[in-house]
């Protein structure tokens, strides 16, 4: 068993109230595999056709549906068929650009995306066991309105739900709002350019502990239904977040019940210390982006260092390693098809994250050298959608379980349940007791 | 026939948070799972309504500085919830109520272009306006709109919104995989507002969606309210559903259109409205007093009461007669998070009003409650609710009704298939819907109509 991939279930998690989840998301620590080897988690992320920028330009691309339920819909039931953990879908305050941190103008590549919480539950409903994870922005939006958001997605998809926490340094992102300026950084390694990321990043860690409060801030009981004294609700069971922090104050409760998970998976991205001190504190996934075991081992003993530091360290933290991915049968098909989008982009992509090319074997091969550096998933990002991801649900994962690497069936019915996340006890419940 | 009959719009209210909302029924459902939602949405579209209908509080009330126990309490977020019943419905419009004063133009605009994309051109916006520094408590900048600039908030919001739905016109997704082209103008999206209110640049993200923007409803009374329905509204959510006051306002706000160049059908009236339905009349009326009974408990009637008196009154009898102290006449109220203890103004006229009333009729304290509050609005075998409706309409009450339940989720499938069957067969609704989009049903024009007509015509 890798470290911290699946913790026995936590003495101070709750019992699941009969009324609200009936089901398997109770199963962590009992998670079954009939392997030695731990399975992988597997997530994709989804964005617009893909990752590459001229991904648009193939043939499987439906680049005119981008804007209906039904692209999406048909991208997540093929991800639901492999068996997928979850989806993330991308998404911004601002139109995609080509540059770091300013917009272009260019009319060569998809521009425009809908709003990635009402993609998640516009599809939730037509999906049963893939977790739904739509990006939200922390610098320009209130934390109460994303809280009941995801609570909702959460009661939508029957416990599916969680949030991507993304921060935006663009200083015309932050014009859209008109609330702040955020001034142009030039490159991150300025001493002026780390000051504001790590402000942002605060306020993220801040955003995310005023989510989770107000998911906790009613309990699981709260609503009593007693005919006898007239009262729908146990207001003793309803509690104010008593959150102060440096960025905002809020008061609660949330409008919305405590959801169906308690509290849905909280998930980021992370490239350097001060991203990965937020996975650390608040997230239940962290993507990072090394480009070999090596790289891998360092970041994940970097992020395993800075949850102990705040206090997480007996908690399950996955940490799933990002990929770009071009996969095809032939590794010389995956590497021409690479090189045709190049050409059409009109300069080879880039990316933070490492760029694979081959057949889903050798991607395989790939993950399981990578997990030796303490990754307990992977979360994919397919070059093209219409193409990479049938070939990770349809070759990829029956690789992984040829090896025994990956599920044969969803083996429970929530987010956290598939990622072997105890159904966490409500901190004010806690206190109280 | 001369005067061809006016067609009835009907829409589905989601059971809400005050004490219209039976929670104690055994046939009350949650209010909170997605599939009470689901089966409400279901049946309003099972019965051709125009669209389903979602209020929104952002904060949980109180009274007596305590959360409020008596009412159903909680709901989910709005955009989510209409998102989800997009999955579940292809025909009903989908119409949530959301804050110009907790929320930012640019995401906002966002979310409904995203949910009118998603939902093939269904949505529609409910805007409404609030300044209490009670909800601002739950977000980041606090309290910080003054009550008067409310509406001022509002206005610009919107067209600040406007600004951002027509900032892309419709046909700049070209999408040519052949040449390379995916915006065939690189400036789409982009958009500059200055006021006094919002100070905003930059590229809308969200394309143009299938209704071009999403309708708007407007819910205020007030003399503000009723000049921003007429100037830039497709409809209002009225709380004027009895024949005579129906049509004073049905005058009064159709009356202020011409001054904006608008014609009367370009705005209609859409009171809330309550039924109770029985196997004849009489059984309906019995059945009408039941729930008005559930409605108002003793507890209850003591709560409703403080909203006048703006005291704690927990120390009287419901079933006694009112009390002789006077109301504490204070801006600081008992009850927080409310607009409906707004309405009294001048409590001590009230106070007095209700004692005559209580004196005269031999009423207690519940009674009074029970018999001054919100009666059912119809009342009656399906026949007469069907004709009662009809009637309204036809003699310019309102241009249909958005139905509130008290039941979650099943309140309105009576309705649905006793006296929509009716009011079909009378050709005042119709048997099936002839659009896709929500402006299909209400026969509201989309809004590039005109500059589609002007390019034909030229």
């Amino acid at each position: 068993m890798g470290p911290g991939l699946i913790l026995p279930r936590s003495p101070a998690a709750d019992a699941c109230p009969a009324s609200r989840c009936s089901r398997t998301d109770i199963q962590e620590g009992t998670h079954v595999s009939s392997t030695s080897a731990p399975s992988l988690h597997l997530a994709v992320a989804l964005d617009g056709t893909g990752w590459h920028p001229a991904s648009w330009r193939e043939p499987v691309a439906r680049p005119r549906d981008l804007f209906t339920a039904g692209y999406w819909a048909d991208l997540v039931a093929e991800a639901e068929r492999g068996l997928l953990d979850f989806v993330t879908i991308e998404d911004g305050l601002g139109p995609q650009s080509s540059r770091f941190l300013e917009p272009d103008d260019r009319t060569d590549q998809v521009r425009g995306r809908l709003d990635a919480v009402l993609i998640a539950s516009r599809i939730a409903p037509l999906t049963r066991h893939i977790g739904v994870v739509p990006t939200v922005v922390s610098t320009h939006t209130e934390p109460f309105h994303i809280s009941k958001a995801i609570a909702t997605l959460d009661y939508v998809s029957t416990g599916r739900a969680g949030l991507r926490v993304q921060i935006t340094a663009r200083p015309n992102e932050a014009a859209h709002f008109g609330r702040r300026t955020i001034p142009l950084i030039d490159a991150y390694d300025s001493p002026s350019a780390r000051e504001l990321v790590t402000e942002l990043f605060d306020e993220a860690a801040e955003y995310v502990e005023v989510v989770r409060r107000l998911w906790d801030s009613w309990e699981d009981d709260a609503e009593i239904r007693d005919a006898a004294t007239g009262r729908f609700v146990d207001r003793d069971k309803l509690h104010y977040t008593g959150f102060e922090g440096r960025h905002f104050s809020i008061k609660g409760p949330s409008i919305t019940p405590r959801p169906p998970q308690g509290q849905p998976v909280v998930t980021a991205l992370a490239h350097d210390t001060v991203p990965y001190r937020l996975v650390a504190r608040q997230a239940d996934v962290g993507y990072v982006t090394p480009h070999d075991t090596e790289q891998a081992r360092a970041i994940v003993a970097e992020i395993r260092a800075e949850q102990a530091a705040a206090g997480r360290a007996g908690q399950t933290l996955h940490v799933f390693g990002d990929l770009v991915v071009f996969l095809d049968e032939d590794p010389a098909q995956a590497a021409a098809r690479r090189e045709r989008l190049d050409v059409l982009a009109g300069e080879p992509y880039t990316s933070d994250a490492r760029i694979f090319t081959g057949t889903p074997a050798q991607l395989a091969d790939f993950l399981q050298e990578l997990r030796e550096g303490g990754l307990s998933g992977f979360r994919l990002r397919p070059a093209v959608a219409g193409h990479d991801l049938p070939q990770i649900t349809r070759h990829l994962v029956p690789e992984l379980q040829r090896r025994g690497l990956f599920r044969q069936a969803y083996e429970a019915d929530t987010l956290r349940g598939l990622l072997g996340l105890a159904r966490p006890a409500n901190r004010y419940a806690a206190a109280v007791a | 026939m001369t005067n061809p009959l006016k067609q009835i719009h009907l829409a589905a209210h989601f059971p809400g948070v005050n004490n219209t909302t039976v929670w104690s029924d055994p046939a009350a459902g949650s209010h909170i799972e997605f599939s009470s939602f689901a089966h409400f949405a279901r049946t309003a579209e099972r019965a051709k309504f125009d669209f389903l209908f979602l209020a929104e509080g952002l904060r949980l009330r109180e009274q007596g500085g305590k959360i409020y126990d008596l009412d159903v309490v909680g709901r989910p977020d709005t955009f989510t919830v209409l998102a989800a019943l997009a999955a579940v419905t292809d025909r009903l419009g989908l119409t949530g109520t959301i804050n110009s004063t907790f929320n930012e133009p640019y995401e906002v605009a966002r979310q409904f272009a995203s949910l009118d994309h998603l939902s093939g051109g269904r949505a529609a916006w409910n805007v409404v306006t609030s300044w209490d520094a009670f909800t601002g408590e739950n977000f980041r900048r606090g309290g910080f709109l003054p009550q008067d600039e409310r509406y001022s908030r509002a206005k610009e919001f919107l067209a600040t919104a406007h600004e951002l739905f027509d900032s892309w016109r419709g046909d700049e997704i070209l999408a040519d995989q052949a040449t390379g082209t995916f915006l065939s103008d690189a400036k789409a999206g982009a958009f500059v507002h200055q006021g006094q209110q919002f100070d905003i640049h930059g590229r809308f993200n969200a394309p143009r969606s299938p209704q071009g923007r999403p309708v708007i409803f407007q819910a205020g009374d007030s003399e503000e309210g009723r000049e921003f329905a007429a100037s830039s509204a497709d409809a209002i959510f009225s709380r004027y559903a009895t024949l005579k006051e129906g049509q004073a306002f049905y005058t009064d706000v159709k009356g202020r259109l011409a001054k904006y160049g608008r014609r009367p059908d370009q705005l209609l009236i859409l009171p809330a409205a309550t039924v109770v339905l029985g196997d004849t009349d009489e059984e309906a009326a019995d059945l009408a007093r039941e729930v008005r009974r559930q409605q108002v408990s003793g507890a209850t009637a003591i709560k409703h009461l403080e909203f006048v008196w703006n005291r704690d009154l927990s120390a009287y009898d419901p079933e006694g007669p009112l009390p002789d102290i006077d109301p504490v006449v204070s801006e600081d109220h008992i009850s927080r998070g409310r607009a409906q203890v707004r309405m009294y103004r001048d409590p001590i006229a009230i106070a007095r009003e209700w004692r005559e009333l209580a004196a005269a009729n031999n009423w207690s304290i519940r009674e009074l409650v029970i018999n001054t509050g919100n009666r059912q609005t119809f009342v009656g075998s399906p026949a007469t609710v069907a004709r009662t409706i009809n009637d309204f309409v036809q003699a310019d009450a309102s241009d249909g009704f958005i139905l509130v339940p008290h039941i979650t989720p099943g309140g309105l499938d009576g309705f649905a298939d006793k006296v929509v069957p009716l009011l079909q067969e009378q050709g005042v609704f119709r048997a099936d819907y002839e659009g896709a989009t929500l402006r299909d049903h209400l026969g509201l024009a989309h809004p590039d109509a005109a500059t589609t007509a002007e390019r034909a015509a030229s």
